[in-house]
């Protein structure tokens, strides 16, 4: 046992009405209002239909909803305890899709459950934060700061990184590490270290792009240079800045998009939804949803700092910046800022494995903000 | 809370409140780019997707040929230009351009407004067309004009154009665009949708659509905001139709439908052992390009004010009373009741009593005695009111129907009309009515309710020559054989009917003495039919024929035969309205047809190899 039972009922017991009172209505209206702003702009994507992408959104958004309260209403104290064992569980579900995975769109991602397609390495970014938070949530500022102390979570990290990079999801791989980066940084681990491991990646770019696929090479150079290629790969960055910057400052007007009726673009249910977004509503339009993105990953920052125990704020943290980063670099990926990597707009894009992802880290962001007061901990431990 | 813990809970607040900066210093970024592409760049981005369209077209594969049976082009498809307008590219509005045009190709205002729907029903970067088969000319006119012409594009496309013209018109039939009514039929394609495609609407156009129409090919093409095509991305060409050879031999064709003159009517000329139709005709008709070239106010209202009714085909939709062509059937139900022999012997006296009703012969002063043969060969009016008397009506349509009378041929044309056979039980359900000597007397004649169509009539007399094996007729050369069904008629009673017949042409007191015909010693047979259209009283019975009778009035004429009569090989049936008189008006024309048919002789293996 690492803390007594006693200690923490007389702080922590809360029934499941207190629990449902402390429930973030607020942060639960904005997640409501960006879905369903997803759910109208895949209406006009499928060109002014509910199928196939805005029905099927609503059905598994709802479904989701109920996991997601049911997430928040569990005690914290569970996916503390817990934080290790889903980690490993996850971990063997990315190693069983190396070996038994289904194959699809040339990269092995997917695990078939029949009714509906598992990605393992979606769940590793959640499990990743909460393993880490727990490891990092424990020991003093100089311990934190001690050698010893980063290689078992460095280990955390590089291990689902390398499978996933196999996979090979380039943009997952990207997420993984860069969450992992920000929750060392929050911890207080030294800028130094950061430098040096910096410097040290950059020196091996040349042997990394090696390893990177053809098709990752491609996306890459054509990013530098994407008038080279007009016809083919940069031809999708070319025209995702056409459809955006065609929209103007009001846009075309709901369902009255007109390049994106073309179909010019592969992927405009899922990786470039905002494009089609910003070709009918406009440069309003898009800083409104930027707005409503930063509401809820700041709301995040509020319950973090609401939090009593260093888990949760450590949690809420790394969950809320990697929104943050999903957020970015989609709409940094469609705005031609940075190569294409395949990660989709958080509740907007189209798919279920992702969304599902999404919801459980509303979830556990509300499971903080419901125990905020709840106390965990070696130290408190110690002090009994 | 520990004091140590404390400092790391600094240490998180503060460098959490970084990485919120680093976070809002990113969206700032974004911000940026998206003012630098929606804002600053609009102008370069907007013409770009307006330049920028790339669109999946579905190509029209040509439409299959038509030709005869030695591969003689029925109708084929013609090179044409043709004005079309996409409304998203007229700069706003349709209307200015419309209006310009107007002053280069002057448009009716019936074009303007179907033009002007058909925008407002289509998505406005397809192109309506305006219209068609512009002159080389005209073509040149617009495109010199192009400028002050947004939206307007000239097109080369392929018209239907039949050869033949009104000659094989009711047959071939004709194409025309896609009705909405259409549009819902099960064998509708998305080739259908495509703006001036054109289907099938009669005729073999229409019952063979679907093979002439072939497979739609289709074409990605980027296009800029002018229409014009930058490039081509992918292009599938698809199947063009297949090619079509009738039954039909060209050249008799041509020569059935000269051989009615003005006359109204129609002639049917088929293999008696193949069922392959070498002639169909159906006069007058209307000349099916005009459909095609967009038919003008005055043509259509001389098509469908003129009595001959140019737009029916009359060879299956035309329904007439067979008249004395139905004797031969009359016989053959006497001979097989055994009601009459090979000799029996009736008196006509030039009338017959039925009760104190009076039946005349068309021969006032009577025929003396006459056997079966003779019979036929004076087509006496008396002899077959008496064996229809003793053979009974029951006997009579069965027969009829065994010759295919009142069931449709199946020749494979839409809505082929199966006629009438009047029986008891029809009168009695249908009519409510018994039915009377005197209704038999009638259909022993060919008259009363008796309907036959042309066709049936060429196939009755057809399987008649065959020695009582009915092939069904076809106008489509395929490998398959011939549709056979055996009558089981008494080849006996056939020889002695076909003995008349050849007594009604080569005999030199014959009905159709001015149908014969001698191509190398080739002899045909045939019967003619004079079919009343208005009862005729005593009164005129008694002063003789009336010459002041209107065309609708007159008698209908018609006449079947078959040849040569040692070894038949042809059966032709000629019917023409009011044409008076079935010897001296149909019976020439079947002799023109066959005159040709014997010279040529296209079923011959020497012509088909």
């Amino acid at each position: 046992m690492l803390f007594p039972i006693s200690s923490l009922r007389e702080s922590s017991e809360l029934s499941l009405k207190d629990k449902f009172y402390h429930l973030s209505w607020m942060y639960i209206i904005f997640i409501v209002l960006l879905s369903c702003t997803g759910f109208f702009i895949l209406y006009s994507a499928a060109g002014g239909s509910f199928q196939p992408y805005a029905s099927k959104q609503i059905i598994r958004f709802c479904i989701f909803f109920v996991f997601m309260i049911g997430i928040a209403l569990t005690d914290i104290r569970f996916w503390y305890k817990n934080a290790y064992l889903i980690y490993l569980a996850v971990l063997v579900l990315l190693i069983w899709v190396q070996i038994a995975g289904h194959v699809g769109m040339g990269a092995q991602r997917w695990i078939n459950l029949g009714f509906m397609q598992l990605q393992p390495s979606e769940f590793m970014k959640i499990a990743l934060v909460l393993a880490l938070s727990r490891y990092l949530s424990f020991g003093s500022l100089q311990e934190t700061q001690s050698m010893s102390y980063i290689v078992l979570p460095t280990l955390m990290v590089a291990i689902p990184a390398a499978l996933v990079f196999k996979q090979p999801d380039l943009g997952t791989t990207v997420l993984l590490i860069l969450g992992a980066v920000i929750l060392y940084f929050l911890a207080g681990i030294q800028m130094w270290k950061f430098i040096a491991v910096g410097v040290a990646g950059l020196s091996i770019i040349p042997i990394g792009w090696h390893f990177l696929h053809d098709y990752q090479k491609n996306r890459v150079l054509i990013f530098l240079n994407p008038e080279s290629d007009p016809s083919d790969k940069g031809y999708h960055i070319l025209q995702s800045k056409i459809t955006f910057g065609s929209g103007g400052i009001f846009g075309k007007g709901y369902l009255k998009g007109t390049q994106s009726g073309l179909n010019f673009l592969p992927e405009k249910h899922t990786d470039f939804i905002f494009t089609v977004f910003a070709e009918e509503f406009g440069l309003v339009g898009c800083l409104s949803l930027l707005v409503l993105f930063l509401c809820i990953i700041f709301y995040g920052f509020v319950i973090a700092f609401r939090s009593a125990n260093l888990f949760g704020r450590l949690l809420v943290l790394g969950l809320s910046t990697n929104l943050f980063l999903y957020v970015f670099i989609n709409i940094a990926m469609v705005l031609g800022l940075i190569p294409v990597v395949g990660v989709p707009l958080p509740m907007i894009s189209y798919g279920g494995s992702i969304m599902l992802t999404l919801m459980i880290s509303f979830g556990l962001i509300e499971c903080v903000n419901v125990h905020n007061s709840v106390q965990i901990g070696r130290r408190i431990a110690y002090d009994y | 809370m520990a004091a140590h813990e404390g400092d790391k809970t600094k240490m998180i607040s503060r460098r959490a409140v970084l990485i919120a900066g680093g976070e809002l210093a990113l969206s700032g970024v974004l911000v940026g780019q998206m003012y630098n592409l929606q804002v600053l760049k609009y102008d370069k981005y907007k013409t770009l997707a307006e330049k920028n369209r790339i669109s999946t077209r579905y190509l029209a594969p040509p439409r299959g040929l038509i030709t005869d049976r030695f591969g003689t082009l029925m109708a084929r498809n013609d090179q044409n230009f043709r004005v079309l307008v996409v409304s998203e590219q007229t700069d706003g509005n349709l209307n200015i351009t419309l209006d310009t045009l107007n002053k280069i190709l002057p448009l009716s205002e019936h074009e303007i407004q179907r033009v002007r729907r058909e925008v407002r029903r289509s998505r406005s970067y397809t192109p309506v067309i305006i219209r068609e088969n512009l002159s080389w000319e005209e073509m040149a006119r617009i495109q010199l004009n192009s400028p002050d012409l947004p939206g307007i594009i000239i097109d080369e496309g392929l018209s239907r154009y039949y050869p033949f013209a009104e000659q094989a018109g009711h047959l071939l039939g004709f194409v025309g665009p896609v009705s909405d009514k259409e549009l819902e039929k099960p064998n509708a394609t998305r080739l259908w949708k495509l703006p001036g495609f054109k289907i099938g609407k009669e005729g073999i156009e229409l019952q063979h659509n679907d093979e002439l129409c072939g497979k739609e090919g289709s074409q990605q093409v980027e296009v800029n905001a002018f229409g014009r095509v930058i490039r081509e991305i992918e292009r599938d060409e698809g199947e063009p139709g297949k090619t079509l050879p009738l039954t039909i031999d060209a050249r008799l064709q041509k020569t059935a439908f000269e051989a009615f003159k003005d006359h109204s009517g129609s002639a049917v000329l088929m293999n008696i052992h193949t069922g392959e139709v070498l002639a169909f005709v159906s006069t007058p008709c209307y000349n099916p390009n005009s459909f095609n070239l967009g038919i003008s106010q005055n043509e259509w209202d001389q098509l469908i004010n003129n009595e001959k009714n140019p737009l029916l085909n009359k060879t299956i939709y035309g329904l007439y009373s067979p008249g004395s062509t139905f004797k031969m059937i009359v016989a053959l139900a006497a001979l097989e009741a055994g009601v009459i022999t090979p000799s029996t012997e009736i008196d006509c006296s030039g009338y017959i009593m039925n009760g104190n009703q009076r039946f005349h012969c068309w021969k006032h002063t009577g025929h003396g005695k006459l056997t079966l043969k003779e019979a036929i060969m004076h087509s006496c009016d008396i002899y077959f009111y008496e064996i229809a008397r003793r053979t009974g009506i029951d006997k009579i349509s069965a027969m009829a129907r065994r010759f295919g009378l009142g069931d449709s041929t199946d020749i494979g044309l839409p809505g082929e009309k199966s006629g009438f056979i009047p029986t008891r039980k029809w009168k009695e359900t249908i009519r409510g009515e018994q039915w009377l000597q005197g209704d038999t007397f009638n259909v022993g004649i060919g008259q009363g309710d008796v309907l036959v169509t042309p066709l049936q009539l060429a196939v009755m007399v057809a399987t008649i020559a065959n020695d009582g094996v009915k092939v069904r007729p076809k106008l489509v050369m395929d490998d398959k054989p011939p549709v056979k069904e055996t009558l089981n008629i008494s080849k006996q009673h056939l020889r002695l009917v076909r003995e008349g017949m050849i007594d009604v042409v080569n005999h030199p007191k014959g009905t159709a003495k001015v149908a014969r015909v001698n191509i190398d010693g080739q002899k045909i047979a045939g019967k003619t039919g004079t079919v009343q259209v208005r009862r005729v009283s005593m009164k005129e019975r008694e002063e003789g024929e009336r010459k002041d009778l209107t065309w609708k009035e007159k008698n209908h004429a018609l006449f079947v035969a078959y040849g040569p009569i040692d070894k038949p090989k042809y059966a032709v049936s000629v019917v023409v309205e009011h044409g008076e008189s079935g010897g001296a008006v149909a019976g020439p024309i079947a002799r023109k047809i066959f005159e040709e048919c014997l010279k040529l002789d296209p079923c011959s293996p020497k012509e088909n190899s």
